[in-house]
Parts: C-alpha cells; structure tokens; sequence
C-alpha cells in the first residue's frame, strides 16, 4: 500500500517533522545537517510554512521558543557546536515548559573537532548541558526510516509534557540514504494548549516564564513539578529494542549507529556459537534502566559490553542499571574513527572467554 | 470634603491606565521604565489592542515587565527578545509584539538579534530603553555608558581607548534598508515624555499596519546607579545623554518621499 522510497536521512527526517505538523523551522548552517535547512527551506516554501535562517543557533533556539509559545510546532536542527550554543535556550525552554524539538546529527568533538559521525555528545544530551535541574527526552533512531517516524513521535512527546525533546542522530545517520516508507500522522490524542500566549481577550493574561524570584520557594516548586513530569515520563515513555535477547550471555548495549555495527557482529558471533544479544536504548532519556537491570539478575546472563561512538559515556547508565550484579566491559571508537566490525568481534570473543 | 457643586462639574481627566496593573512596581524611585511602562499601558488602552497584545520582556531591570500589564508576555533569555518576537510574530502575524530591552541586552549580549531582527525588517515594536548603565546587577558599565562616566566596573570613568566609544544604536540601525521607523526619543521632563508617546504611538500603528521594524530608543533615567537624586538624574540626562545621543526622527519609511 505504502509506496517505498529512497531518501537522506537529513531530508526523510523532515519529511517526518512536516507530517507531524511542524510548519516552522529555524536554523543555522553547520555541516553535518546542511541539508536539512536546505530540504526546509524549499518545503516550507511549498507548504506554506515558515522557514527562516537565523543568524545563529542561539537566535535559532529562541525563535522556536517564540513560535512555540505561540502554541506552533516548531524545530530547529544543528550538529554538536551549534547544539552546545542552543543549551541556554534549552534549559530555558525546559524551566518554561515550552514543546520544542531539537535534532543534532553529532558530529566529532570536543570543540570544532571534524565533520565526521560521533556520539559524543550523549552526557550532553542526557544529563542537560544547560544551567539548572531538568532533563530533556533524548530519542536516538538507527535508520532512517526510524528517524522519521521518530519526529512525529518527538512533536508528540514535546507537546503532551511541554519539555524540549532532542533526537540525537550522528553525522553517518543523517547523510545515509535508506528505503522508507513515510508515516501516517500519529492522530495522538494531545493535551490542550492551555497557556498559549495568543491575547489576553476575554480571559486573564498569561505569562511563559522560568522565572520564579518570589515568593522564596516559588523556584523550588517550579523544580518539583518538573520533577514529578520527569518521573512520569521515566514510567511512560523509555523505549528499546533488542535483538536474540532469549538465550543471551553476554549483552551488547549499544545505539543508534553503533548499534547497527554491533548487530553485524552479534551475528558473526552467533555463527561460531557465542550467545550474544544486543539491548538498544531509543530513549537515552528516559534511559531502559529496568531492563538492563532485570537482565542482570538473570542467572545466563555473564557479562555486558557497552559500545559507543565515543569513549564511554553511555556505560555510565550502563553501569548504573547493572548495579554491580555483571562486569561491564566497554568497546568503542570516536571522533569520525566508527566503530569495526572485526574489532568489535574480537573483543566478544575476548570478554566471553 | 468635596462638595456638591465640585462633585458635580468634576471631570476625571486622569486615571491608571487599564492596561496597567493596579500593582506596586519594583522600580527605583525616579526610574524611567515605569513612565515608559504608563506610557505604553495608555497607548494600549487608547488604540484598543490589549486583546492583540504581546509582551516581550528582556533580562535586566525590566525583567518582571509582564507582571505589570494586564497582556500576554513571555520572557527571554538575556539579548534574545527579538529572537524570540521573530519567532513569535512569524507564528502570529496579526498580534502586536512589544519587544522591551535595556541597553545591555539589545546592544551588547543581543547586538546580532538586533541587528539581523532590523535587517530582516521584522515587523515588531522595540523599545530601548537606554541608561547609559546596567541596573539589574548593580550598576557596571554598558556600551552606552558615556565617556567619563564612573560605573561598577569603570571606576576611573570610562574610557574610549579601552572600552570602546559608547554605541549610538539608532544611528547604527538607521544605516540597514530592513527598518521602518526609527526614532530617538527622552523621558527626562513632561515635554519629552509627550515626545515619546508620540513616538511609540506611530511605532505601534505601522506595526499594526503591517510595515515592519520599527525601533523606539528611550534615553532614560537610573539615579539609584547613578549615585543621584531623581531631579538630578533628570537634569544629567538632559545636560549629557542627550548631547551625545541626538533625539529625533533617524527614519520613517512613512514619510519618505512625501516632503
């Protein structure tokens, strides 16, 4: 029924966003996402939709902020500086409780460091690399089909808890051409915008803040609402997929592109008899603490390997879910450097001898 | 006591305006922010728009603007108000944004909003509300703090050498084709503040008449900073801002051509 076609992941993922009824974009060039304000900027055009390049991630960030206070399903994308840049609009957003959806196509850092694919930003990405106590959702897709069914799910998420939503793609996922078939509009029943701003006619004035100087605990209320949403969603809202879990020895966490290497060898491994199954986290926030935790306490299960784009930021998480019960042992590569099929094989064979 | 015959030729000529809320105002005595602010609320009561009103506050001392109007507003971060009213009037082409800054915000931290939100021709209102000082944190040096003048952090008085000339901003904006109006004004005695309104006045009604950017700059009053009384305040912006910083008319598409 639904006709197949071949699209670059930074253009399917717009697609995505323009399904799920964004209608207005902002951004700033910054290779490896080039191409996504380049698709907007004629879609927007021949959907009647809004597309403005800024004249930075910081001004990028804050017209969303504007167009999403509006009640308007807004994005803006970059990859890691230009993400590092948006972080203060970001935890303000978080504190105002404003929807946003921000993609970063991570590329290599720290600071300038190169083009090329990375998942280096993950502590940036999961623990708020803004100022203050908030988090945001943070989807990490492996295909391109998935990026773009992700963006409804993302518009989604940002609109029912009101919280900036981050999906996190790497440069190798973004530049990729796949087969995919577009999504139907996810028809989710949402929350009411009940705090746009859109006049004070007919009814009181109302404000979009983070701002809370009085009375003295008006912040620390802020701070344990947005907690509470933050547990609610951690119940709700983690997502993961697996992959010849059944019978599994030893378990590969590993996500997004990374995790598409790890299958590779996973199935390698399977064919010389190791019982290797792979847990891929798609929300790093929510992150699948309960699962991975579950599996640790089960007898079969000897031993997890973490693998990552960049040099241990997930296995913190990791670690954190496995509590001590397993060893956790850690493969990767970073900075454009992917991770090797073989090398990663060895390293199987090396932490289930 | 009033009596009969005063009750009954009185006439109420004056009255807070109602788009002001009936609140104290955490100002400093002899501030200008709270003229500007009154001025504002009568324009809003006068033209009939406080249902089509948005407010954009700034990070500085005009940070808690939207508490004291009875309108819609949102914050921004420090320097991103035209950021966000871009972003906003984008959404919402027939509201009429109010986009309030300090000089701080709008010409230092925010200086490339400012500049490309003017460029683009947003079609938004700013008001500049220019002091000369940054009064939130305690008085340090702005870029349109004059030369000579002490602050926090100018303590032997500012100097162009190493801090640079302070910025004129209308004269600045008025060299982009984007803006509309632009316009320079004080609200240091009755007569400048009659200016003023007049001002923000013909800013709201090409905005709300679709023309684009329109720039209200405010030179304006900050005694508690200035280590002065309010008349004195009043008196040093008449003697010095205003000799450095021209009012008056830097652009009016409106009028182009027709004179």
């Amino acid at each position: 029924m639904a006709e197949k076609i071949l699209m670059r992941g930074n253009e399917a993922l717009c697609e995505g966003a323009i399904i799920a009824g964004c209608r207005y974009y902002f951004g700033y060039p910054i290779t490896p996402q080039n191409e996504v304000p380049a698709y907007m900027s004629r879609r927007m055009v021949e959907i009647g939709g809004c597309f403005l390049q800024a004249e930075s991630e910081i001004a990028s960030i804050n017209m969303v902020w504007g167009a999403s206070m509006a009640g308007k399903r807004a994005m803006t994308s970059s990859s890691s500086p230009g993400i590092s840049l948006m972080q203060e609009g970001i935890s303000y957003l978080a504190g105002a409780e404003l929807p946003a959806v921000v993609v970063n196509m991570v590329r290599g850092g720290p600071g300038l460091g190169n083009i090329a694919p990375s998942q280096s930003d993950y502590f940036q990405a999961t623990r708020g690399g803004g100022n203050g106590d908030y988090r945001t959702i943070v989807l990490a897709p492996a295909t391109v089909q998935e990026l773009t069914d992700i963006m409804l799910d993302a518009f989604d998420l940002a609109d029912i808890y009101r919280t900036p939503v981050i999906v996190f793609g790497d440069g190798a996922l973004g530049q990729m051409t796949e087969p995919l078939v577009l999504p139907s509009p996810s028809n989710r029943k949402l929350p009411e915008k009940d705090w746009v701003l859109d006049g004070a006619d007919g009814r009181e004035e109302r404000t979009v803040k983070s701002l809370r100087l009085s009375p003295a605990p008006a912040l620390e209320e802020l701070n344990w609402k947005l907690q509470a949403k933050y547990r609610e969603i951690e119940r709700n809202e983690v997502r993961w997929d697996s992959y010849l879990m059944e019978d599994a020895e030893l378990i590969i966490v590993s996500f997004g592109m990374a995790s598409r290497v790890a299958r590779a060898s996973i199935d390698r491994a399977r064919e010389q008899g190791l019982k290797v199954g792979l847990v891929r986290p798609i929300t790093l926030w929510p992150f699948p603490y309960e699962i991975l935790n579950e599996l640790a306490g089960e007898k079969r299960v000897r031993h997890f390997l973490d693998v990552e784009m960049n040099l241990g930021q997930m296995i913190e998480d990791v670690r954190l879910a496995v509590c001590g019960k397993k060893d956790v042992s850690f493969y990767g590569r970073t900075a454009g450097m992917l991770p090797d099929e073989d090398e990663l094989f060895d390293r199987i064979v090396e932490v289930t001898r | 006591m009033k009596s009969r015959v005063e009750e009954k030729t009185m006439k109420k000529i004056y009255a807070r305006p109602e788009a002001l809320k009936d609140v104290t105002m955490h100002y400093c005595p002899g501030c200008g922010h709270s003229i500007v602010h009154k001025l504002m609320a009568q324009l809003i009561d006068e033209m009939g728009i406080k249902a089509e009103t948005i407010l954009v506050a700034p990070v500085g001392c005009s940070v808690l603007l939207y508490n004291y109007f009875n309108c819609d507003g949102s914050e921004s971060a420090h320097g991103r108000a035209q950021a966000v009213s871009t972003g906003y009037k984008r959404a919402m082409p027939d509201k009429t944004v109010i986009c309030y800054q300090g000089d701080g915000d709008l010409a230092a931290i925010g200086t490339a909003e400012t500049i490309h939100a003017a460029n683009r021709g947003e079609n938004f209102t700013v008001v500049f509300i220019n002091n000369a000082i940054y009064g939130m944190t305690g008085g340090q040096m702005a870029p349109t703090t004059l030369i000579g003048q002490k602050t926090k952090t100018s303590p032997f008085g500012r100097e162009a050498e190493t801090a640079g000339k302070p910025l004129r901003m209308c004269e600045l904006l008025s060299g982009l084709d984007g803006p509309y109006y632009i316009e320079r004004v004080s609200v240091h005695d009755a007569k400048h503040v009659i200016k003023a309104k007049k001002a923000l006045k013909n800013a709201l009604q090409y905005q709300r008449a679709g023309k684009g950017y329109t720039f209200i700059e405010v030179l304006s009053m900050c005694p508690t900073n200035w280590g002065m009384v309010s008349l004195q305040a009043a008196e040093w912006v008449k003697e010095h801002m205003v000799e450095y910083y021209p009012l008056g008319v830097y652009k009016d598409k409106g009028k182009e051509g027709k004179g």
